[in-house]
């Protein structure tokens, strides 16, 4: 982690191209961009609509057959949860498509941005409204692919390459354990739909699989929100341009596992495995987090650590039953987004006027940006839980959540408070600093970004504010639909700014003060923690080099040793496995059998065995190439006279001419190639091991078509085709009519890897050809 | 190869086996033969002719790249699978109509596209491996 906390210069192409302020609107807006910003807006709009229906209890669901026969649906719930939800993720996105349509402006890559971002929110709230687990599955890797996408977007950057890559392993291998635990689910609580499985959270908490279904689904989980020991991809994410960060962190990707862990919360909650996992792993997340945060100069990496931060302390209060704790949740998660978003947007005005984000080198950029001063201020005021901001109430839910967690008040109030008070140290630096801490070494003046940069952030930071001011209105609008989803169960919410001096009040002074005192002493806690990282014997990002450097020495090692480019040796490896595990097999269930009705072999075919015979003993015989094709053809005209002899002319007629194009075939490769000697000559010795494989092989095989003899064998099949041919394909030859009717798909199949596999032998040649000739 | 007596027995062979494979294309489905039979020997027939003469004055002959006979066998074969969908029925379900009592159905026409296919892709094969000294 060490390179990640460098104070670095912004790379030149993540800098919006034009850096004076010109506000002249139209120019070079990308017009994707309004069309992700209109839709949003619109979709945004709609969930508002939805509210008063919601909040009254009314859910509403859509439902298309997907694949019927499997009982899957694409199906869609819209409940309190998904509500919030979709307000955020359609809200959020909105503003961030505006801040962007500045941010962007100008940028060669601004389309390829938008529709990342358009794919990006579809597949976020096809997420959370999907109702149907395999389709919840299906949006939740797309929104794993589309921040790949978006990650990954300045690609000529080798560190946003790599670190799109870690997110993607890491989010997708959760995903497929996810999808794992999905399946158990549906099959313990007996449907496919969230909806119903709701009901069946007794029967599935008393079921054997339960273990393993928290297990998968929690690793789902903790990877795509970042949960400790996944947590290192999420910090390493803000390769990502700042809008995508602030868009990622805020309302979405990184909510989507806090999101499975709320929905699945009826179902899967309250047994200890569920409330011991939770509350130890989200505690140990939001404070290693914490204070990772606090060890940061760079304003983007400090704020992706606090998101880690954020979802820990999620994750810990999910872990809870009482109500109380997750109200405080779902507070907080909408505190949250407004004020993280916010902040990340006004991180990205600060890069853009003063090219750089390093706390040490900003100061006193209020006087020259006052508006965006005004909006990280709101913001940090929220995010460090001050009143009459949001944050306040949801700082103070928090900690009367805490206290009211049955098993381990003590601890999650101590881990609260402490994630907290470092919350109020990071909001300092982060916010009050740059703006009006005197000082600061800036390379250029700064002004104040274009209207839709600032105007976005300065929104969300505003909304902290007015919706603090209306406690009521967002608890009944917002918070206790979404907790009642949670619950399981109707559950009423109460917010208030003031609840009186008690506990939580005291504990919030405690947290204010602490965290003070850290702000003040950060530089020399920041020495302090770079002692302490730099003496850690492992962190997780390293161990993920670790893991994927061990992976790669695996796969070149087992190629050295299988794939030699030896055609000889790998047929030889495949037919000597094959002989052992069928011989092997054989004889360990003691299987190998002589037919009991043996009919003998009339003379005429025991010719054509002998013949047969003589032809493949050539190839071992001679040392003339020509020769030993010749005695393979004589085993395969051998074998299409057996056919012939069984009453299969169509079979028969196909093998002999197989065997003649083989012939000519490998005739005309004869001519090409070199004389047979040297290394590529197998020699006496060499030939008779391959004798021995071959017979070796044959015998097995042999032995299985005996015991297979001695079956009693059933020709439900064969007169199943002989009665059906005619009447309903019109057809007297079964071969053909099982080709080209019966089992068409099979042949179409077949047809396509012929010719797959033509094509791809003519490219090679051709390649070849045209490197011998260039 | 240069063999006046190849060169002038090819001329006969070649048309008499492409004319064979049709006829066992079309057989195929009442007695043995079928596309892919028909497609071997169609192939045989053009590698002779190659053989006799040399692959430039097959591939001229033909007129078309044989890996685009290949695809357009594909074509032909899912394009006979997609007749169905017209009447609602599952891809690949077999149609027949008799004009004049002379059957004829999907299967013929998915048969022709193997038979295509078939040609296309072992000539493609050939004539790489002939090409290629």
């Amino acid at each position: 982690m060490s390179k990640l906390c460098a104070p670095r210069p912004l790379p030149a192409a993540r800098r919006p191209a034009v850096a004076t302020a010109d506000t002249a609107v139209g120019v070079g807006r990308h017009p994707a961009g309004w069309l992700f910003v209109a839709v949003s807006l619109a979709a945004a709009t709609a969930a508002a609509a939805a509210i008063p229906d919601v909040s009254g209890g009314r859910i509403f669901r859509v439902a298309v057959a997907w694949v019927p026969s499997l009982g899957i649906e694409l199906s869609f719930l819209l409940d309190g949860l998904s509500l919030l939800m979709t307000l955020l993720v359609t809200g959020i996105g909105a503003l961030v498509g505006l801040y962007s349509l500045d941010y962007m402006r100008g940028h060669a890559g601004a389309g390829r941005f938008f529709v990342y971002l358009i794919l990006f929110q579809a597949s976020m709230l096809g997420l959370v409204l999907a109702d149907n687990v395999i389709t919840l599955f299906v949006f939740w890797e797309l929104t794993t692919v589309a921040s790949f996408l978006l990650i990954g977007f300045d690609h000529a950057s080798e560190t946003a390459r790599r670190n799109a890559w870690q997110a993607l392993l890491i989010t997708a291998a959760g995903g497929l354990a996810l999808l794992a635990g999905l399946i158990l689910l549906a099959g313990a609580g007996g449907s496919w739909e969230l909806s119903a499985l709701t009901k069946a959270g007794a029967a599935v908490r008393e079921h054997p699989h339960y273990g393993a279904i928290l297990a998968l689904v929690l690793i789902g989980a903790f990877t795509k929100s970042a949960q400790v020991p996944f947590h290192f991809w999420l910090p390493n994410a803000m390769a990502a341009p700042t809008p995508i960060s602030a868009y990622l962190h805020s309302a979405t990707m990184v909510k989507a596992g806090i999101y499975l862990l709320a929905r699945t919360h009826p179902v899967l909650s309250g047994t200890p495995e569920w409330i011991w996992t939770l509350t130890v792993v989200g505690a140990a997340t939001a404070l290693w987090a914490s204070l990772m945060a606090l060890r940061q100069t760079d304003l983007k990496l400090a704020l992706a650590y606090t998101t880690v931060m954020a979802l820990g302390t999620l994750t810990m209060f999910l872990g809870s039953e009482a109500s109380v704790a997750l109200a405080a949740a779902i507070t907080f998660l909408l505190v949250h987004a407004l004020y993280k978003c916010a902040l990340f947007l006004v991180v990205g005005c600060i890069a853009r006027e003063a090219g750089t984000r390093d706390t040490e080198q900003l100061g006193g950029l209020a006087r020259a940006m006052p508006i965006t001063a005004v909006a990280a201020a709101a913001a940090a005021l929220s995010m460090a839980g001050f009143p009459p901001f949001l944050g306040f109430i949801g700082k103070e839910l928090k900690y009367e959540g805490a206290l009211a967690v049955a098993s381990e008040p003590v601890f999650v109030a101590a881990a609260a408070v402490a994630a907290n008070a470092l919350m109020v140290a990071v909001a300092g630096i982060v916010a009050v600093r740059p703006f009006f801490a005197r000082g600061g070494a800036l390379v250029r003046r700064p002004h104040e970004p274009p209207l839709a940069m600032w105007l976005s952030p300065l929104i969300l930071a505003v909304l902290g504010l007015i919706l603090g001011l209306v406690p009521p209105v967002v608890a009944n609008g917002l918070i206790q639909p979404a907790v009642s989803a949670v619950q399981g169960a109707p559950e009423s919410v109460k917010l208030a700014l003031w609840h009186g001096i008690n506990v939580p009040l005291m504990l919030s002074v405690l947290t204010i003060v602490i965290g003070l005192g850290l702000y003040i002493s950060h530089r020399r806690m920041r020495a302090a923690l770079s002692v302490l990282v730099a003496r850690l014997p492992m962190s997780g990002d390293r161990s993920y080099d670790r893991v994927k450097d061990g992976v790669l020495w695996l796969a070149e090692r087992q190629t050295r040793i299988l794939q030699t480019g030896s055609l000889r040796r790998y047929l030889k490896v495949i037919f000597t496995v094959a002989a052992l595990s069928v011989g092997g097999t054989l004889v360990a269930k003691d299987a190998a059998r002589w037919p009991a009705d043996w009919p003998g072999v009339p003379m005429h075919e025991l010719g054509v065995l002998v013949l047969i015979a003589g032809g493949a003993l050539l190839p071992i015989l001679t040392a003339s190439r020509l020769v030993a094709i010749c005695g393979i053809g004589v085993v395969g005209s051998g074998v299409a006279l057996i056919f012939l002899f069984y009453g299969a002319p169509d079979v028969a007629i196909t093998q002999l001419l197989v065997e003649v194009l083989f012939l000519v075939i490998i005739a005309v490769i004869l001519l090409k190639l070199p004389r047979f000697v040297g290394a590529t000559h197998p020699g006496r010795g060499g030939r008779a091991s391959d004798g021995a494989v071959a017979v070796a092989t044959g015998a097995a095989i042999a032995a299985v078509l005996l015991a297979v003899l001695d079956a009693p064998m059933s020709d439900d099949l064969s007169r199943f085709y002989a009665a059906a041919s005619v009447p309903d394909a019109y057809g007297r030859n079964i071969v053909n009519v099982i080709l080209v009717d019966f089992r068409a798909l099979d042949t179409l199949g077949e047809i396509i890897v012929v010719t797959a596999a033509a094509l791809g032998v003519y490219s090679l040649l051709k390649l070849r050809t045209q490197r011998r000739d260039g | 190869m240069n063999s006046i007596i190849l060169g002038a027995a090819a001329r006969f062979v070649v048309a008499l086996m492409l004319t064979f494979s049709i006829y066992l294309l079309i057989r195929g489905h009442n007695a043995p033969g079928g596309g892919f039979v028909g497609g071997l020997v169609a192939a045989a027939a053009l590698f002779l002719h190659a053989i006799a003469n040399d692959v430039a004055a097959t591939r001229k002959m033909l007129r078309v790249d044989p890996h685009v006979i290949a695809a357009l066998g594909i074509a032909v074969a899912i394009a006979a699978g997609l007749i169905a969908a017209f009447a609602s029925e599952p891809f690949l379900t077999g149609f027949w109509m008799f004009p004049g009592g002379l059957p004829l159905g999907t299967p013929l026409m998915f048969d022709a596209g193997v038979y295509l296919a078939v040609v296309g892709a072992v000539t493609t094969l050939v004539f790489a491996l002939e090409e290629d000294a």
